[in-house]
């Protein structure tokens, strides 16, 4: 993991993001930092703007108003296609491209993004596929793999472009109790290796373990963020310790 | 006589059959699969733009297209056929002469790509959002997601019915008599015409009938078949599909535990 995945990760800030859809103020001045190899998990109650959020950082969906930077430089004025090969994102429903086996997902951005011919595009797969543990599926298609697979298909494709940050919305939750775990243990090694990483999840036992930062986002602001051990144990805000009371 | 071998004679005469199959295999067909491979060609190229436009965020695009598509699907073929085969004519004839099959080609592709426009829309618009999410959040433009992830898993959601299309065409292609064809433009159907008006029999004409089905009845197994192949990848992985915990225990080497369905 060590070597394949991170040498180039970089700091990611979102600085007073603002963004309505017509009347509904989905976020109403985000900040949050995440340092060059930290891990930051966003937690909240649904409809907090948690997804939203991750969205706008890689331009996904454009805010309104505020600045996302990378390595500290502002990207908003960047080529969003440009930028998306620098920012990984994973899904909660996997997004895999079912007409295509899984070695051809994760071939296909390298062949016509990274410009790699196809027997070093194949390598490269091949060898993130590994790296999350599937390699002997290479051949099937997304849909005759577990959602847990397909996630960690899902993983190695973003990583293979090699990315400088992560993003992960809700990873595990669609995924079976079961299938949890493997996933996990995936994107715990991933922030163990020194990507920078933003994490929404649900998952508070990874948020308590693995995060650098946990950020409490409700109704479209962060309202607290500090280290796990603040936020889980000394959480100052009634509104995250009502969510946390919720979901402990 | 009795009325029913009356009718066995009137359709079934092998003599008027023998007489008609040479000119039915060595012009009819021929031209009637130019006709039909050409029109479908240019069709479905058309009719995947139309689509692509039918979707487009700009409305110069989106009009123009359901304008042509209300249009072209909504009058006759045979008024269509006539109205470019014969409207063009002039035009016709100063660029490739008097043939008639160019703009018989064109008219039955004009008709086929509204047709098939739709099919290809549909399929394209059922493909989840999520997938050009994913695709956009790896760093594809529009164009590109659309091209190689959503166009490809929306058309092969639609493969029936495009054939269906295609079936269609293979018949209209027939139409293009109206606009005059010498003996060595005929296509099937015309021949076996020509047969039952000269011999006063049908049988000519119920083999113009065998030979389409000959030709539209395997097309559409051939892209079940396809279309089998498509959505579960090639037989080789095949086994996978009916013995999924096996090949899942076996084959996933570095697998976490419990990670298997």
């Amino acid at each position: 993991m060590t070597t394949l995945a991170t040498t180039t990760s970089v700091s990611l800030e979102a600085r007073d993001v603002h963004l309505a859809f017509g009347p509904n103020r989905v976020l109403r001045g985000v900040d949050l930092t995440v340092p060059r190899g930290a891990t930051a998990c966003v937690i909240g109650p649904s409809g907090s703007g948690k997804s939203t959020l991750l969205r706008t950082l890689n331009r996904l969906i454009e805010p309104d108003r505020g600045d996302v930077l990378l390595d500290g430089r502002s990207v908003l004025r960047d080529d969003p296609d440009a930028l998306r090969q620098r920012v990984g994102m994973v899904f909660q429903q996997f997004n895999l491209f079912p007409h295509l086996s899984v070695l051809r997902n994760i071939t296909l951005a390298l062949r016509r993004l990274r410009k790699l011919g196809e027997d070093e595009a194949v390598a490269v797969a091949r060898a993130h596929l590994e790296l999350v543990g599937i390699a002997g599926r290479a051949d099937s298609r997304p849909a005759q793999l577990s959602g847990g697979q397909q996630q960690r298909v899902a993983i190695a494709r973003a990583l293979a472009l090699r990315p400088e940050v992560m993003l992960f919305d809700e990873a595990t939750s669609a995924l079976d109790p079961e299938l949890v775990k493997g996933v996990l243990g995936v994107m715990a090694d991933l922030s163990a290796a020194g990507m920078t990483m933003v994490v929404v999840t649900h998952e508070m036992g990874f948020a308590r373990h693995v995060a650098d930062t946990v950020a409490f986002m409700d109704r479209g602001v962060v309202l607290e963020a500090g280290p796990p051990e603040r936020i889980f144990e000394g959480a100052e805000h009634p509104r995250l310790r009502r969510f946390l009371a919720q979901v402990l | 006589m009795d009325p029913l071998s009356t009718l066995w004679e009137t359709f079934f005469d092998a003599d008027a059959m023998r007489e008609a199959l040479p000119e039915m295999l060595t012009v009819g067909l021929p031209n009637t699969l130019i006709l039909a491979v050409s029109a479908a060609l240019l069709g479905t190229v058309f009719g995947l733009l139309l689509a692509v436009a039918g979707i487009s965020r700009s409305r110069w695009l989106r009009w123009p297209a359901r304008v042509y598509t209300d249009v072209f699907r909504g009058l006759p073929a045979a008024a269509t056929i006539l109205l470019i085969g014969v409207g063009l004519a002039p035009l016709g004839m100063r660029v490739w002469g008097p043939d008639p099959y160019p703009l018989g080609i064109l008219a039955l592709s004009l008709i086929a790509a509204a047709y098939i426009g739709e099919i290809f829309r549909s399929g394209i618009q059922s493909v989840e959002a999520t997938q050009l999410e994913g695709a956009r959040a790896l760093g594809f433009s529009w164009a590109d997601a659309m091209r190689l992830v959503i166009i490809p898993q929306g058309i092969r959601r639609v493969l029936p019915a495009w054939v269906n299309q295609l079936i269609a065409l293979i018949k209209d292609s027939s139409l293009v008599y109206f606009l005059g064809l010498v003996a060595s433009q005929r296509e099937l159907f015309r021949i076996g015409q020509d047969y039952a008006a000269t011999t006063g029999n049908e049988s000519a004409l119920l083999l113009a009938g065998l030979f389409y089905l000959a030709l539209t009845v395997p097309l559409t197994h051939v892209v079940n078949a396809i279309d089998r192949r498509l959505r579960h990848g090639r037989p080789a992985t095949a086994p996978d599909d009916e013995d999924e915990d096996v090949a899942l225990s076996g084959v996933t080497d570095g697998s976490t535990e419990g990670d298997r369905r």
